[in-house]
């Protein structure tokens, strides 16, 4: 219990006496991950979208079947991306192997099918009857999605923390397809891999504390701005 | 003016039909109440008017354009009526956001537009609470917010599902009110569906009666609550004393029937020999001690089963061989010393008495 303790002291001594490469390796684990939950949700909200309000044969499948990658494992994904971004690779000539964009390509990946299902969940739990408001107050198809989206935010909104959550603990895509190179792919879980490696305990729960407050600080602030509007 | 019409007007979800044949027509500017049972169908029939589903077979007809077919518009068309729901829903948005809603998607945002939702939030009673979220709303407020919102846009005709169902007899009022008053300023055509024949007396011109999707009785609310087409709408407007009995003879427009033993008076036309059910209003049954009571021809003797007082009014089951329902004042039942277990006589003219064929099944 002592190197808690510790650690502790430390990671509030690393934030306070604003430590370079903490600050670096914070900074970038949260650009990472944002770019990934940014893009991601560009291309989630709307395929949720389409899903719920779109009847197709296999729905029901489909639906499964994206929750079943709910649970898709890190370092599988990191593999999966690792075989086309390698040299011998389809897309090897982009030479995108352990660069930072290879490390959002894998969160991306790695968070789509949390975002899709949530995102129909959400749409889900929204009363039919807002639909028809919507539609009875004149709106087009395309407006009674906006309204639905809209009465769905706060659970559109849990799935995005969730997301983002998942993409900047994860440790396998980043060190897979990032190598952990020092200044310019290593983030806060492959920095917190080696110093447990190399037996610096404390400062890995030290920086383990940061990762959890980014998580708080990205959380509260999306719930204030969901008060907000 | 024929303003909304549907023709043969067909429902069905699988191998249950919903609506059968519906033929209604709602002339321009009145109110037409579609009364009937839970589950008869008047959801339905109001969301196929609306375009919010498509139905299985016939045809709506709007303001003498048929809206059904497959080259027409759903959008332009629903931007010309408006929608209340059974249960209230708002938008998680504020009062005023909720009220200007059909505004903000046909583009209106300008002055004119703020000043009319203002004006409307002031009708229904909720001027100051334009920016309060409309979720902490009761129910009751919700659904006033909800008539603002459909009528927000002028539109040519207010569809009202069961407007007031579970709200307090206050909002009752007050929404039958607003109604009435958009009817009559605007001459909004507003057609509400209803399983209180009651409201449907007190706010629309005519009623439609709804049963098991189909469109049974149509005309103005006293012919339904007093000559109701058959045994299951009587039932249904509220009639009490349906009784089974047969005719067994009929001279010159009195006939005389048998229910369960006792002879019954009544005008009509039937022949001797036809079962009939009849039923008597119970506040056309005069109670009294002594057996000559008047002028009317039905004087039965029985037995008080049962008084029990609502308001100013007490409801006394008498059993004449059937049981009999009468309806007396509170204090005239007190002045006459009524108890149960007593003997008195229950006396109604034949006038009184409806007669209807016996329904077969």
């Amino acid at each position: 219990m002592q190197e808690l303790w510790q650690a502790l002291v430390q990671a509030v001594n690393l934030i306070v006496s604003l430590d370079p490469e903490v600050i670096e390796i914070s900074l970038r684990s949260l650009y990472i991950s944002a770019a990934a939950i940014l893009i991601a949700a560009v291309f989630c909200i709307p395929i949720g979208g389409l899903i719920h309000f779109h009847d197709f044969r296999g729905k029901r499948v489909a639906i499964n079947v994206i929750q079943t990658f709910y649970s898709l494992p890190t370092v599988v994904v990191g593999l999966f991306v690792y075989l086309f971004i390698s040299r011998s690779g389809p897309l090897g000539g982009l030479e995108l192997l352990f660069t930072p964009a290879a490390i959002i390509i894998g969160q991306v990946i790695l968070i789509m099918p949390v975002l899709i299902g949530m995102t129909i969940g959400a749409l889900s739990g929204v009363d039919k009857a807002i639909r028809d408001t919507a539609l009875s107050s004149g709106a087009s198809a395309t407006q009674a999605m906006r309204a639905i989206l809209f009465e769905a935010k706060f659970a559109v909104v849990g799935a995005l923390i969730l997301g983002f959550g998942r993409a900047i603990s994860e440790v396998g895509a980043a060190l897979m397809l990032g190598g952990n190179i020092r200044g310019y792919t290593r983030v806060l879980t492959t920095a917190i891999s080696l110093e447990t490696q190399r037996g610096d305990l404390v400062l890995s729960l030290a920086l383990g504390i940061i990762l959890i407050g980014i998580a708080m600080v990205v959380s509260v602030i999306m719930n204030i701005l969901l008060q907000r509007y | 003016m024929v303003f909304l019409q549907t023709v043969d007007l067909e429902q069905r979800a699988g191998a249950a039909v919903l609506l059968n044949r519906v033929n209604l027509s709602v002339e321009k500017g009145e109110i037409f109440a579609v009364i009937g049972p839970t589950g008869a169908g008047k959801t339905t029939l109001l969301r196929l008017i609306n375009l919010l589903e498509r139905p299985s077979a016939g045809d709506v007809y709007f303001d003498g354009e048929k809206i059904t077919g497959p080259s027409c518009n759903a959008i332009q068309v629903r931007r010309r009526m408006a929608m209340v729901f059974q249960k209230p829903a708002v938008f998680n948005s504020t009062v005023y956001e909720n009220v200007a809603y059909p505004l903000k998607v046909r583009g209106c945002h300008g002055k004119t537009a703020r000043s009319r939702v203002y004006d409307l939030l002031d009708t229904i009673g909720l001027g100051g609470y334009a920016k309060r979220k409309a979720k902490t709303l009761s129910g009751g407020e919700a659904q006033r917010v909800a008539l603002a919102r459909a009528v927000v846009t002028q539109p040519d005709l207010l569809l009202l599902d069961e407007p007031t169902a579970n709200l307090d007899p206050g909002t009752v009022k007050m929404i039958e009110g607003l109604v009435m008053q958009f009817n009559r300023e605007r001459g909004l055509t507003v057609i509400m569906s209803t399983h209180d024949m009651q409201q449907a007396q007190r706010v629309a011109g005519r009623v439609g009666v709804l049963m098991n999707g189909q469109l049974v009785q149509v005309g103005r609310p006293g012919d339904i609550f007093y000559s109701p087409g058959n045994a299951r709408i009587a039932g249904f407007v509220g009639m009490r004393n349906l009784l089974k009995g047969n005719i067994v003879r009929n001279e010159s427009g009195i006939a005389v029937m048998e229910v369960n033993g006792r002879d019954i008076e009544a005008v009509s036309d039937l022949p001797a020999g036809s079962a009939v059910e009849i039923h008597i209003r119970p506040e056309d049954v005069v109670l009294s001690l002594l057996a000559s009571a008047g002028s009317a021809r039905n004087n039965l003797r029985c037995t008080i089963k049962s008084l029990s007082a609502s308001g100013p009014l007490c409801t006394v089951i008498a059993d004449c061989g059937f049981p009999l329902e009468a309806l007396v004042t509170d204090r005239s039942a007190v002045e006459m010393g009524l108890s149960p277990g007593q003997e008195v006589y229950a006396s109604f003219k034949a006038a009184a008495v409806r007669v209807l064929p016996s329904m077969q099944g």
